[in-house]
């Protein structure tokens, strides 16, 4: 086990430095020089080369990808070019509401998904499988904006349960932040939950046809027993590759459900920062998501290993 | 033919449809300003109401289709164009350093979400319908790239291959005429899931401003706007969102209708 978490790791390790490489060079190609854009048309060179100088652009390329990368390792992502204050700080405000928001979905999305699939897969073929499958097909058709833009319609301007879109804050309890969080978390759990139940239903259905299955009922357990005892546990492989993938879309996804209910999270500090070319902050906020993305790859494979004790003498 | 094939072809033909005819008539100008009639909801003149400039929405519907399925298409077009070609050297080089190098590469592209390419491609050239195509593309070239590899490889280890091998054929030449037809089938389900994908992800980008610009009609533009009408103009995002769901709904009820109608072992299995 060790063994498999070691080489994982250092892939881990190699997949963040090839992606920070990519990031840095691609914003490095990007037109414009922040100095001048930060200064207006009308500055001096001087004071342009000072500012320079100060935000450390005149150093060598791979000089300032150590510093960068450097810095993100120690947490000081470097000095925000529009608002001059920490990027490191900006963000991490945002990911209080970024992070808990793709939480919420993945769990709601989890809390419907699971029965939804066990459900259809326990009753295939039946009444109650078809109505699952249709909603699915459904709820993987629906964008998650639009969606969102639907319950707002109807729980927050005709029913007034709940807040049309902005974010109340921590600091005023947790039960008014979740809240404020709860509409769009929903329109970001539903079209991941269908595709969820769907994979739940396929991967049981698989696993239902196994020969160890049939030793399960010819032993005495009831389908139901057997679903539950054994079922269940080996389809976890495919259930958490998706759960996995799905984080990522989530906090993705938090990103364009944030601009529908106006909440102050990564995605509205990164389409600040692009209309103010404020590249710096674009590029941190892209390392974080993509760092997310590859770290929870890393955790669900590490999870393989816990759920099939197969795949750790393998590698 | 099953059900899901037919509804969802049907649904796939009539969206094609509307974006093709839309090349030479719409019931209005898409463009056109009417403010006195701003606002209307669906009636016998405009079918599907008019926006809050007065435009018919049934119009715009029409000329939005040709951006969402022209962005599809394209990034479909992409990420077969070059996954594919790389799933299959991958296959044919099995365990050598160049297939861990485009197994890698894949990937690391995978841990960049279509929206997060898109963000980096916005930042430095500008929104644009082209970017969201770019950035669509490259999503989808990993995806194509490991089914056809891992559709390849068991192919590889089959007796009509080491037929041709031996037969004097090289490893490009039995990729491309006998790996590739084999793994056809499962592309081309996997085109339409992918070509959906890519409708909601240009819907997506648009509705954030990252897709197309204005004066291109596209359905995520219209969510935008309409956003702030909702509450006295519900029209306005219940259409262009039926439009996108409908649209969606009819690739995927079409991809699995393909999958099974393709691989009649699974009409059993299933």
């Amino acid at each position: 086990m060790l063994r498999y978490a070691l080489k994982r790791g250092l892939s881990l390790l190699l997949s963040l430095a090839v992606a920070s490489l990519v990031i840095f060079f691609v914003i490095e190609v990007a037109p414009g020089d922040p100095a001048s854009f930060m200064l207006g048309i009308n500055a001096e060179p001087d004071t342009v080369a000072a500012l320079r100088a100060e935000l450390g652009l005149d150093q060598s390329k791979a000089q300032r990808y150590l510093a960068w990368i450097g810095g993100m390792v120690t947490g000081d992502f470097g000095m925000s070019y529009t608002y001059r204050t920490p990027v490191a700080g900006m963000i991490a405000d945002r990911m209080w509401v970024s992070l808990p928001l793709a939480l919420y979905a993945l769990a709601l999305s989890t809390l419907i998904a699971f029965p939804a699939g066990i459900y259809a897969a326990a009753r295939r073929g039946k009444a109650g499988d078809m109505a699952v499958m249709g909603a699915t097909q459904l709820g993987v058709a629906v964008p998650n904006f639009w969606f969102a833009m639907i319950l707002v319609l109807i729980f927050a301007i005709n029913l007034r349960w709940f807040g049309a879109g902005g974010f109340a804050g921590w600091d005023k309890g947790f039960g008014t932040a979740i809240h404020s969080l709860t509409l769009p978390a929903i329109a970001l759990a539903l079209p991941q939950a269908a595709i969820l139940a769907r994979v739940m239903r396929s991967a049981l259905l698989d696993i239902l046809g196994e020969d160890f299955m049939r030793t399960a009922r010819a032993k005495g357990l009831t389908r139901r027993q057997a679903l539950w005892r054994h079922g269940l546990r080996n389809a976890m492989i495919p259930v958490l590759t998706i759960i996995g993938l799905q984080f990522s879309f989530l906090l993705a996804g938090a990103i364009i459900i944030e601009q529908v209910f106006f909440l102050p999270g990564l995605g509205r500090l990164v389409f600040q920062a692009i209309s103010s070319r404020d590249l710096i902050v674009v590029e941190s906020v892209v390392m974080i998501l993509v760092f997310a993305v590859i770290s929870v790859n890393f955790l669900v494979d590490l999870t393989y290993a816990l759920v099939d004790p197969r795949l750790r003498s393998r590698t | 033919m099953s059900r899901n094939l037919l509804l969802g072809t049907v649904l796939s033909s009539l969206v094609v449809l509307a974006a093709l005819v839309s090349f030479f008539w719409t019931p209005f100008d898409h463009t056109a300003m009417d403010i006195p009639a701003k606002l209307q909801r669906p009636n016998g003149l405009h079918w599907l109401g008019t926006d809050h400039f007065g435009r018919d929405i049934f119009s715009m519907i029409m000329v939005g289709a040709r951006t969402s399925i022209a962005v599809a298409l394209v990034a479909v077009g992409i990420g077969m164009g070059i996954g594919i070609p790389l799933g299959l050297t991958a296959a044919a080089q099995q365990g050598s350093w160049l297939d861990e190098v485009i197994m890698r590469a894949n990937d690391l592209v995978f841990a960049f979400p279509s929206l997060v390419i898109a963000i980096l491609i916005t930042a430095i050239f500008g929104a644009g319908a082209v970017n969201a195509i770019i950035a669509i593309g490259i999503f989808n070239i990993p995806v194509f790239a490991r089914i056809t590899r891992g559709a390849a490889l068991s192919l590889w280890a089959r007796e009509f291959i080491l037929a041709a091998r031996v037969s004097g054929k090289g490893a490009a030449r039995i990729s491309a005429e006998h790996i590739l037809p084999n793994v056809a089938n499962l592309l081309i389900v996997q085109g339409t899931i992918q070509f959906s994908l890519g409708i909601l992800a240009e819907a997506g980008l648009s509705y954030v401003g990252l897709g197309a610009q204005p004066p291109t009609p596209s359905w995520g533009r219209m969510l935008a706007d309409a956003q702030t009408m909702v509450s006295f103009a519900p029209h306005l995002a219940l259409i262009p969102g039926s439009a996108i769901i409908l649209t969606v709904l009819g690739l995927n009820l079409m991809g699995d209708g393909l999958r099974d109608w393709l691989d009649p072992k699974l009409r059993v299995s299933r």
